[in-house]
C-alpha cells in the first residue's frame, strides 16, 4: 500500500497523553489533514490535558477550551463570528465519549439537526479515561471499568452513536481509526470537502491504562476491533447511503480483540456473554452490509438520482 | 434619526441589540422573554440587522455559542429569564475566565417550583458571584439603553454584562422610548476590537490547563477589571449624555438632599417608591430615595456617601436567600458596616412571584420603618394573614390534609 502522509506537522513533541494514546495519535494525522486555517475547540476530557499547560501547548493551530458538554455549541458559535467576519476557518469540535455520547449529546445533535458548518470528532475511548476510567454510554457490554467493576461489569451494548448521527441526516458520517491511517486520512478530506454542513467522525481510540494493556498493542488493538468487525469501517452520506470503506480479508472471532485487554476479563469469563456480544457484532455487520448494498442498488437505480 | 416609539421592554431590548450592532445572536425561548427573540429573529432574517441568528437547544447552549462566537472576536447577545438563566450558569461561569464582554439581557422572573412567570430577582441575584456586571433597568427606555452603556464598558474591562428588567412590568408594558440615531449609537459605541479572536496565524491555546501558580492571578485580575468598571460605568454613564442625551450611573438619589429615612429600591418597582416619597412628603416626612442600577461592580463608595448620616434606611428586595435575608439588604449593611454615621438598616422582603409593590406597599413600609426600633435583617410584606414583621419562628409546615367540603 502506499500513500502519502502530509508532512506537515501541527503537533510538536512532547504532549502530555500517555504512551500508545489513541487520542493523541489520532489527533496528529488529522491535524495533517485539516491544515493550517483551522480551530480545534476542546470540551473537558484527556485532551483538555494532552495539550499541555500554561504557557505551554501542543497544536500548531488556535485551541479554545470549553466546558464538557460544548463542544458543538462553542464549535458553532466560532464559526459564525467567522462568517460574519468573512473568513473560512475549519471549525473543529475535539471530544471524547462523554462528551458526544453522553454530556454532550443534546448540543451535538442540536448543531447537527441546524446542520452546523462544522467538524466535530469524537475520538472514543469507550470511557470517562479523564477522571479515572469510569463508564460511559460508548463502554461495550460485558466491560470493565472503575464504575462496572468485575462482579458487575457494563451491562447494555455501546450506544449506537452513527445510528443517532445518520438519523440527523448530516451530509458526512465515518467511522475510522488511526490503525487504518490511510482510510483516516482520507476520511478527513472528504469531511473538509463536504463542507457546508455538520461533519462528524468517529474514531475508536486505544487507551493503554484505560484498557488494561501493553502502550505498543495500541495499534493491534485497534486494528483487531476492525478486522473481528466490533469496529467496522463506513461512512454514511446524508443518513441515507451507506459504504463499507474496509472488508475485512476473513472472519477474526472476537474474542481475538478482546483477549489483548484486560478490561474485558469479564467477557472472557463468561461464555454466554461472550456470545451473546459475538452474536451482536455479527448481526451489526449485516446490518451494515446489507445498508450497503441497498445504497449501491439505489445508486444504479435509475431513481436513484432521486437518493438525496 | 432618532425617533419615538411605542414599545414593549422586549422590543425596546431588541431594539439596543440592533443599536448596538450585536453580530451573532443565541437564544432559546422562555416566558417573558420571547418576544425579544422574535423580534431579533425578524431583524436578522429582514437584514435589518446583519447579524448571525443561532437558533440553538437550550439557554447552556445559547451561552455556549456567545462564548465561541464572541471568542472569535464577534459582539455576541442573548436574552434569557429565570430557569434559563440557571441553566446558563456554567456558561456565564466560562464567559467571565475567558473574559469576554457579552451581553445578556434578563427577564427576571421567580424560580419554579411552582411554576411562575413574575416578577422576581431571584433569578439573576442567584448569579451574584460569577463575575458579570449587573445592571436594574427601571423603564422600557432603560431597557433598551443599557444593552449599549453596558457593551461600551463591558469591551473595556473584558467582562460580561447582563441587564435586568422586571417581567412584564417591563417587559411587557409598551411605553414611548426614544429608538437613538444609528451613527449616534455607532459614535458612542465604535466595533469590537478584540485583544484575540482565535486567529489560527497566532495559534494559541484560551483556557487550558493552569496551574496553581497562575490561577489566582487570573482571578486577581478580573476583580481587578471589575473595580475598573465602576469608574467606567460612571464615565461612560456620563459620556451616554454627552451622545446620546441621557445620563446614567450606577446609584440614583431621588429627593435625598434632606432625607432623613431613605428607601432602597431596584428594578421596575423603584417607579412607584418615587411616588410613595412624593406621598410621603405630602404627610411632612423627610423621605428619598436610592435606586442601585447597578448590582454588580456594587457601587460601595456611593452607597457610603449617600447614605451616612440618616436616621433610617429601609431596603426593599423583590427577592430573598433562605437563611440570612433579602440579598441588596445584606449589600447595603456590608458596604456601611464599620463606617462613621452608618444608619441602621431595616430589610424588606416584597413582592416575590410577581405580588405586585404598589405605592400603598412603599408607605406601609414606611409606616413600620418609622414604628420599629430594632433594624431586623428580613421583614416580610404581604404575607397573606400576617402583618409586616420578621417570620414567625413558632409557625409550621403543616402537611396538606383532605379538602374540607364547606357546608
Ligand atoms: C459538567 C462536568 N461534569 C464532569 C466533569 C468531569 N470530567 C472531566 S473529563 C470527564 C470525562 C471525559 O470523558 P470523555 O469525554 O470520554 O473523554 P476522555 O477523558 O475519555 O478522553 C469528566 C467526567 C466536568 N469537567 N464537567
Ligand atoms: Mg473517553
Amino acid at each position: 500500500m502506499r500513500w502519502a502522509v502530509p508532512e506537515a506537522e501541527f503537533m510538536d513533541p512532547g504532549t502530555l497523553g500517555c504512551q500508545g494514546c489513541g487520542g493523541t495519535l489520532s489527533m496528529r494525522l488529522v491535524l495533517k489533514e485539516l491544515g493550517d486555517d483551522a480551530i480545534a475547540v476542546l470540551p473537558a476530557c484527556c485532551w483538555s490535558i494532552i495539550d499541555g499547560p500554561w504557557p505551554v501547548h501542543a497544536l500548531n493551530i488556535p485551541v479554545f477550551h470549553t466546558a464538557f458538554e460544548t463542544a458543538a455549541v462553542v464549535a458553532t458559535g466560532i464559526k459564525a463570528a467567522k462568517q460574519i467576519k468573512g473568513k473560512d476557518t475549519t471549525v473543529v469540535a475535539w471530544a471524547g465519549d462523554g462528551g458526544t455520547f453522553d454530556i454532550g449529546l443534546q448540543a451535538l445533535s442540536g448543531a447537527a439537526e441546524r446542520n452546523e458548518d462544522i467538524v466535530f470528532i469524537c475520538y472514543d475511548n469507550e470511557a470517562y479515561m479523564n477522571t479515572g476510567i469510569q463508564r460511559s454510554s460508548a463502554t461495550p457490554l460485558g466491560t470493565w471499568t472503575t464504575t462496572t467493576p468485575d462482579e458487575r461489569p457494563e451491562p447494555r451494548p455501546k450506544k449506537d452513536i452513527m445510528g443517532i448521527m445518520a438519523a440527523h441526516r448530516i451530509p458526512y458520517a465515518a467511522t475510522a481509526t488511526v490503525a487504518y491511517p490511510d482510510d483516516l486520512s482520507r476520511k478527513v478530506r472528504t469531511a473538509l470537502a463536504a463542507k457546508g454542513g455538520m461533519r462528524f467522525l468517529h474514531l475508536l481510540s486505544a487507551c493503554p491504562p484505560g484498557w488494561k494493556m501493553a502502550a505498543d498493542d495500541a495499534i493491534e488493538a485497534m486494528r483487531r476491533a476492525v478486522q473481528t468487525n466490533v469496529f467496522p469501517l463506513y461512512e454514511v452520506r446524508d443518513g441515507r447511503e451507506y459504504k463499507i470503506t474496509h472488508w475485512p480479508e476473513a472472519e477474526v472471532d472476537v474474542a481475538d480483540y478482546f483477549s489483548l485487554q484486560g478490561r474485558f476479563a469479564p467477557l472472557l469469563a463468561d461464555d454466554a456473554l461472550l456470545n451473546l456480544v459475538r452474536n451482536n457484532v455479527r448481526e451489526r455487520w449485516w446490518f451494515l452490509v446489507e445498508r450497503h448494498q441497498q445504497s449501491l442498488r439505489k445508486a444504479s437505480s435509475p431513481d436513484g438520482a432521486h437518493l438525496h | 434619526m432618532s425617533e419615538r416609539l411605542l414599545l414593549t421592554g422586549n422590543h425596546a431590548a431588541a431594539y439596543g441589540a440592533m443599536l448596538a450592532r450585536a453580530e451573532v445572536i443565541s437564544a432559546y425561548p422562555i416566558t417573558p422573554q420571547t418576544m425579544i427573540v422574535e423580534l431579533l429573529s425578524e431583524l436578522t432574517a429582514s437584514g435589518r440587522l446583519a447579524a448571525k441568528f443561532i437558533t440553538v437547544e437550550s439557554e447552556h447552549s445559547a451561552m455556549a455559542a456567545c462564548v465561541g462566537a464572541s471568542a472569535a472576536g464577534a459582539r455576541a447577545y442573548t436574552a434569557t429569564s429565570g430557569q434559563g438563566l440557571a441553566l446558563m450558569h456554567e456558561m456565564l461561569h466560562w464567559a467571565v475566565g475567558a473574559r469576554l464582554p457579552i451581553v445578556l439581557t434578563n427577564v427576571s422572573r421567580a424560580m419554579a417550583p411552582g411554576w411562575s412567570i413574575w416578577s422576581d430577582q431571584t433569578d439573576i441575584i442567584s448569579q451574584r458571584d460569577v463575575g458579570w456586571m449587573m445592571l436594574f433597568a427601571e423603564s422600557v427606555q432603560e431597557a433598551q439603553d443599557f444593552i449599549i452603556w453596558m457593551y461600551r464598558v463591558a469591551e473595556q474591562v473584558f467582562l460580561p454584562g447582563m441587564v435586568a428588567m422586571d417581567a412584564f412590568i417591563l417587559s411587557h408594558t409598551a411605553e414611548p422610548i426614544i429608538v437613538h440615531d444609528q451613527d449616534a449609537v455607532d459614535a458612542y459605541l465604535p466595533g469590537f476590537e478584540p485583544l484575540y479572536d482565535l486567529d489560527p496565524t497566532q495559534p494559541r491555546a484560551y483556557g487550558g490547563l493552569v496551574n496553581r501558580d497562575h490561577y489566582f492571578e487570573l482571578r486577581y485580575k478580573i476583580f481587578e477589571s471589575m473595580e475598573r468598571a465602576g469608574r467606567l460605568l460612571i464615565e461612560a454613564g456620563d459620556e451616554f449624555a454627552e451622545i446620546l442625551g441621557r445620563r446614567y450611573s450606577p446609584v440614583e438619589g431621588y429627593m435625598l438632599d434632606d432625607a432623613e429615612i431613605v428607601i432602597v429600591s431596584a428594578g421596575a418597582m423603584t417607579s412607584n417608591v418615587r411616588q410613595a416619597d412624593k406621598d410621603l412628603r405630602d404627610r411632612g416626612m423627610k423621605a428619598g430615595l436610592m435606586r442601585l442600577v447597578a448590582f454588580r461592580p456594587f457601587p460601595v463608595a456611593e452607597v457610603r456617601r449617600l447614605l451616612a448620616g440618616r436616621r433610617k434606611v429601609a431596603v426593599l428586595d423583590r427577592n430573598m436567600s433562605p437563611g440570612h435575608s433579602g440579598v441588596f439588604a445584606q449589600e447595603i449593611r456590608s458596604a456601611l458596616a464599620g463606617q462613621s454615621g452608618a444608619p441602621p438598616v431595616y430589610g424588606y422582603v416584597v413582592g416575590l412571584g410577581g405580588r405586585d409593590v404598589r405605592v400603598e406597599t412603599v408607605t406601609e413600609v414606611v409606616d413600620d420603618l418609622m414604628a420599629r426600633d430594632v433594624p431586623e435583617l428580613a421583614l416580610f410584606v404581604d404575607v397573606k394573614g400576617l402583618p409586616i414583621g420578621p417570620v414567625r419562628p413558632d409557625s409550621t409546615i403543616n402537611r396538606l390534609g383532605p379538602l374540607e367540603v364547606a357546608r
